[in-house]
């Protein structure tokens, strides 16, 4: 590594490390103080009493059917692409397959893309469809988080907030202003925003080139803030439109950074435990900076094959070294590991480099951030995630204190592991079942591009993506085919809703419990070595559960390069 | 009471018969984990017995592996029946004690005689010197001296009698002096002996709410390593690798958390065991658990924390007295004083000037026995009148106000904690006694202890607050509530637990069985009342109120035991990974030898080695599940790093290790 590199990744992490608490302090204004008037008038338009405390299962109950109609909406506009405006290519609807696919992929803020953005979707379903379900899906995830939250700080209450209220809140003062303000920032960097379709360029070789462009920045921006992914271009995110510098690209690795990284800060304030928050956010970084750590590593260093064959692959002043493939130039090795490292980490999806092209222990790094899917995982369902970890690690090891485990005064009884459990299972039985049926059966098979441990990983990948609301893609797997349309489609739906209900009405159960002060008997879990139990519970379940799939797949395609074996 | 600390042979034998009954399959589906290695070796044997038949496959290694499944059931079995029959050897050598005893049965005027095993709930039996109390009662007449040595193993005997808060006599111990009148408490098979005896048997036993949690947990983490197991054949048809069923079974078996599914139910009878050997008889496994959860220990001073009586520590002598004045003085009033107070004062009397019994005592000497009008006790004597009493009497007997000097000593003791008596005669005052409550020993490091673990304690008395502070001070107990009445110490409590507190307290008053009632976890003295024998959930054989601090030790370490079982269990899965994964693959794809860290000689012996050592694993820790792992007051954080440290780090090296030995004593025995 250059002296570039670790300032390029000391810089980033000043950065997070600087603005999480920050944001976090805001978002809990946010969620805490009198509405502004925006909010009133909002909720007075739609005529819904925001005051009114739901109960988990009314909470649970309006985010489903509202997200319902979300998918709906989203559905019926995609599908009736021919016949709206904003549409002068005269582009075709969707097949239903991967109408279905598209709708359930961005209203599950997973954004995985069946289709291929530019030539596919007019300009109107770029920002209509596909923005109004970024913006709902990303919302969702921060108010069912909120709502979880409550159950941390409220005693013998039976309600956990209002749904519309949190979902409104997060929008208007956090989430729409600074979408805008990075929209413009973008356009200044040199993304496109317009509505026109094309552009005529004249290269110097002589002739024309039609390029395509249309409402990008703002696109971008939601797709980054809201850590959604599924950009507008269908090469990926290096596209000079989408990411047209270093700054851009930075800016957008901080904008799939803010929002998730100060969730543990926002928890800290609303428990009133800072240390708490600090000691969540470590565990978050721990993980992300461990990965970030081993795809800079691994694609630092010389591919073992192209070794073999004597090419000069050092890092020096003169090129970037190490394994280049499938990465934008511009961006180098360094920036590549921290936009990719981040953009699995925190569920956004969008890529500035093929994952297909990295080394297979690179692969280990962006398969296990989707398994574990807490580093800090996706907006608001992430950090859930990691509380609902939290609470299993404690009732394991709080045993050994010799007291019912606790986690902030709340007594962890069977009720609370019961939906712990749950949301435990379900990332084990989608992504290990579906991956089971996809490499047995033909429909499955016949859509694999690769050989071998690499073909496996391929549908691995894309069940993983799926499970974690990711969005990102291998790619060598073609999945526009009824199989992998559909299957996927279903599992990001699962995928997004089995935790929550079990979480939210963990956090009913929580509401309802009274508080028990702290003594010197009860499990610190604002400490190192808290943060060690927890990441230590965290890597053994996730290793335990995962292991044969990894050993089949990266391990085994990494030990087979070493011997000089690729696939 | 005699205690089997040694595992006898015939619990040994009886544990093993039991172990083969509890292969019901219907019994053993009450335990999922243990339910599922079942239905493993029940598919092992088949798939041996079918390769033993049709000659495919390898007939060795199926059918070791399936007697090693069978161990595992087998091992699980004997762990919960050794505690289980430990438990009742326990409780039956004191029901044993009154097999044979008679009751004299009250049937309206008339006394019947008849067999003590027939005595029903409300009957009314008569007791004289000599007999067995053939069940547990409650005396409503009379006053007996009762020997307790049969279950309490205490030989000094004890005064139970009718009206106050020490009526209750339990089976099997015996009247030494007195008449007495009892009602029975329970019907035949309903005392507490017998519902412990249910309790240890796993019939009866219901699951404790963290035992329930925790199986929740393990059923999670099965289900999750059902998944691993049952797509691992699909992921190696893919990379072109066929799955041996016996393996896959071996891995699943390996991966459940057996170890500690199979300690569970041992680990809880255990402490519920341990609680019995300290003489504590829990009315529910739920009672021990939420010992260990207490914050909060209510404790009465009188009796629990102090002696209950107050004596003599020191004689301040008046202006212009001398000492041995003065203790002459409170010798001569103190000598046919009976109370305790009484007692110490002529022992420090004694003493101080040297002398004993008759010796210089004068020629007449006529005793002033205390009343309530007069408030003082002492003798007139041919040297003169002397008494003794508390500040304000003394001063209504002279007429006048004590003198500067012996007020100032008054004031100093009174503030101290401690009850001042002056002493005077023929209308002088001589002095002071310095009448003090003694803290019994070694209180003071108990509640440090408690304090530690993050238990605080609060003293509740009838003293007023000076008294009480001094007291609390010195025991080292964190707070008081003084001036009590009964009922205070009931909405103390309630006002406790709306904080969120959990609160112990023992008692055996009929007026403490509503806090009894009210309290998380309540001690019942066994010679109290039946009134708050009923409210508690535990009642002390040797009615020893601090014992609370002892239940609520064996209640952290039945918590602790559970968990770090756990831990080691869930830890142990990393090596049996690195055992049996490459062994699946390595014949297929040799680059994956590497993951082989043991070395590990065949993929045979490997899978073999896992599973001997997952089933090994199991007897091995029995002790500890019976024994408990040992519990420290060092506080939580503590605590945790080292049991981390312990469980948590050596789950995932032991293993390796154990693994790697048994796999060379197969190359040894050219198993592979």
């Amino acid at each position: 590594m250059t002296a570039h590199d670790v300032t390029q990744i000391i810089l980033a992490f000043l950065a997070v490390g600087a603005m999480a608490p920050i944001v976090g302090r805001y978002l809990a204004w946010v969620f805490t103080s009198p509405r502004i008037a925006v909010e009133r008038w909002i909720f007075r338009a739609i005529g819904s009493d925001c005051d009114r405390e739901m109960g988990w299962r009314e909470y649970a109950t309006t985010l489903l059917v509202s997200n319902g109609v979300f998918f709906a909406a989203g559905y019926l506009l995609l599908w009736a692409q021919g016949h709206l405006p904003l549409n002068p290519r005269h582009l075709a609807p969707l097949t239903p397959e991967v109408t279905f696919n598209t709708a359930a992929s961005f209203v599950t803020n997973t954004n995985w893309q069946a289709y291929a953005g530019e030539a596919q979707l007019s300009n109107f379903s770029q920002m209509v469809p596909i923005v109004f379900l970024m913006f709902v899906g990303a919302n969702t995830g921060i108010a069912a988080l909120v709502a979880i939250l409550r159950g941390f700080t409220r005693a013998g209450a039976s309600t956990v907030g209002n749904f519309w209220d949190d979902f409104f809140r997060f929008f208007v003062r956090a989430f729409l202003p600074s979408c805008l303000l990075l929209g413009l920032v973008l356009v200044w960097q040199g993304c496109p925003q317009t509505l026109a379709t094309s552009v005529v360029a004249h290269p110097l070789e002589g002739g024309t080139q039609t390029i395509v462009m249309g409402p990008v920045a703002s696109l971008e921006s939601v797709k980054n803030l809201g850590t959604n992914g599924g950009g507008f271009f269908n090469a990926n995110g290096a596209h000079p439109y989408e990411n047209p510098t270093p700054f851009s690209n930075m800016l957008e690795f901080l904008a799939m950074m803010v929002f998730t990284s100060s969730l543990p800060f926002l928890f800290g304030r609303l428990t009133r435990r800072p240390r708490q928050g600090w000691a969540l956010f470590a565990v978050i970084m721990v993980l992300y900076g461990g990965g970030l750590a081993v795809i800079e590593k691994s694609e630092k260093a010389p591919n073992p094959l192209l070794a073999a064959a004597n090419v000069a692959q050092a890092s020096s002043s003169l090129q970037s070294g190490g394994n280049t493939e499938g990465k934008e130039v511009r961006f180098g090795i360094t920036q590549t590991s921290l936009f990719t490292n981040t953009t699995i980490a925190a569920t956004t999806g969008a890529v500035d480099a093929a994952i297909d092209s990295m080394l297979p222990s690179s692969l280990m790094v962006t398969f296990s951030h989707m398994w574990l899917n807490e580093e800090p995982g996706g907006k608001g369902v992430g950090f859930a995630g990691l509380l609902k970890e939290a609470i299993l690690a404690i009732f394991l090891a709080g045993l050994m204190v010799g007291r019912t485990p606790e986690f902030l005064g709340k007594k962890l009884e069977s009720r609370e592991i019961k939906l712990a459990a749950l949301a435990l299972i379900v990332t084990p039985l989608l992504v290990l079942g579906l991956t089971a049926v996809g490499v047995t059966t033909t429909v499955g098979t016949s859509t694999i591009d690769n050989p071998g441990p690499h073909g496996f990983e391929e549908v691995l990948y894309a069940f993983s993506s799926g499970n974690a609301n990711n969005g990102s893609a291998m790619a060598g797997l073609t999945v526009s085919t009824p199989f992998y349309a559909d299957s996927i489609a279903v599992e990001m739906l699962l995928a997004r809703y089995l935790p929550l209900l079990p979480l939210l009405a963990l956090a009913g159960s929580l509401a309802r419990k009274r508080t028990h002060p702290e003594t010197a008997g009860t499990l610190p879990t604002d400490t190192p070595l808290f943060v060690a139990l927890l990441l230590g519970f965290m890597l053994m379940v996730g290793l335990l559960t995962f292991f044969p799939a990894l050993m089949l797949g990266p391990i085994l395609e990494q030990l087979s390069l070493l011997h000089g074996v690729s696939f | 009471m005699k205690k089997n600390d040694q595992i006898r042979s015939e619990t040994v034998i009886g544990a093993v018969r039991q172990s083969f009954v509890m292969l019901n399959p219907v019994k053993l589906a009450k335990n999922p984990v243990m339910f599922i290695v079942e239905v493993g070796s029940l598919l092992t044997t088949v798939l041996a017995v079918r390769a033993a038949v049709l000659h495919t496959g390898e007939v060795l290694f199926s059918s070791v592996i399936s007697l090693w499944l069978w161990l595992t059931l087998l091992f699980a079995n004997f762990a919960e029946s050794l505690a289980e029959l430990q438990g009742k050897a326990q409780a039956e050598s004191l029901r044993t004690t009154r097999a044979e005893t008679f009751a004299r049965l009250v049937v309206g005027t008339d006394v019947r005689r008849v067999s003590g095993s027939s005595l029903k709930k409300w009957d009314k039996f008569l007791l004289s010197p000599g007999e067995i109390v053939p069940t547990d009662g409650e005396i409503i007449a009379g006053v007996a001296s009762i020997d307790e040595s049969a279950i309490t193993g205490e030989s000094a005997p004890v005064i139970r009698e009718a009206g106050g808060d020490r009526s209750g006599v339990t089976g099997g111990t015996r009247v030494l002096a007195g008449e007495i009148t009892v009602v029975v408490a329970a019907n035949p098979g309903e005392t507490f002996l017998d519902r412990m005896i249910a309790l240890v048997e796993g019939a009866t036993r219901k699951k404790s709410p963290n035992e329930i949690a925790l199986s929740i947990l393990l059923i999670g983490l099965t289900l999750i390593f059902l998944l691993v197991v049952a797509t691992l054949p699909a992921f190696a048809s893919y990379a072109k690798v066929e799955s041996d069923p016996v393996v896959l079974i071996a891995l699943l078996v390996c991966l459940i958390p057996t170890t500690i599914a199979g300690l569970l139910p041992a680990i809880g009878i255990a402490g519920i065991d341990r609680a019995f050997r300290a003489n504590v008889v829990a009315k529910s496994g739920k009672a021990v658990e939420v010992a260990g959860d207490i914050d909060l220990l209510l404790l009465d001073k009188t009796g629990t924390i102090t002696f209950g009586n107050r004596q003599a520590v020191q004689l301040l002598p008046a202006q212009d007295v001398s000492r041995e004045e003065l203790a002459r003085a409170c010798r001569l009033a103190s000598l046919h004083d009976p109370t305790p107070e009484g007692k110490s004062t002529l022992t420090l009397a004694e003493s101080e000037e040297g002398l004993r019994g008759e010796a210089g005592l004068p020629e007449r000497l006529e005793p002033v026995p205390f009343t309530p009008e007069t408030r003082m006790s002492g003798a007139d004597t041919s040297d003169g009148a002397y008494r003794k009493g508390s500040e304000d009497a003394i001063e209504s007997y002279l007429g006048t106000p004590l003198p500067p000097i012996v007020r100032e000593a008054v004031s100093g003791i009174a503030q101290s904690g401690g009850t001042p008596l002056v002493v005077v005669r023929d209308r002088k005052v001589l002095g002071v006694i310095h009448l003090k409550d003694i803290v019994k020993p070694g209180l003071t490091e108990r509640f440090e202890r408690l304090r530690r673990m993050g238990v605080s304690t609060v003293m509740v008395t009838g003293d007023n607050p000076l008294t009480a502070q001094a007291i609390a001070r010195e025991a080292g107990i964190d707070d008081f509530f003084a001036k009590a009445r009964p009922e205070d110490k009931m909405a103390l409590i309630k006002k406790e637990q709306d904080k969120g507190r959990l609160v112990a307290m023992s008692g055996d008053g009929t007026n403490d069985a509503p806090s009894l009632a009210q309290a998380d976890v309540a001690l019942a003295m066994n010679s109290g009342t039946q009134a708050a024998k009923e409210a508690a959930n535990m009642v002390d054989l040797d009615s020893d109120p601090t014992k609370i601090i002892e239940v609520v030790e064996i209640g952290k370490q039945l918590l602790i035991t559970r968990g770090a079982l756990t831990t080691f269990s869930v830890a142990n899965d990393v090596a049996k990974y690195f055992a049996i994964l490459p062994a699946m693959f390595v014949a297929s794809f040799p680059q994956l030898g590497v993951l082989n860290i043991m070395k590990l000689s065949t993929p045979v012996s490997a899978v073999t080695s896992a599973i001997i050592f997952n089933a090994l694993i199991i007897p091995a820790l029995i002790p500890l599940a019976l024994k408990g792992v040992r519990y420290r007051p060092v506080g939580a954080a503590a605590l945790l790093r080292r049991n981390l440290l312990v469980y948590g780090l050596g789950g995932i090296l032991v293993p390796f290790l154990g693994i790697k030995l048994i796999d060379m004593a197969l190359t040894f025995l050219h198993f592979s």
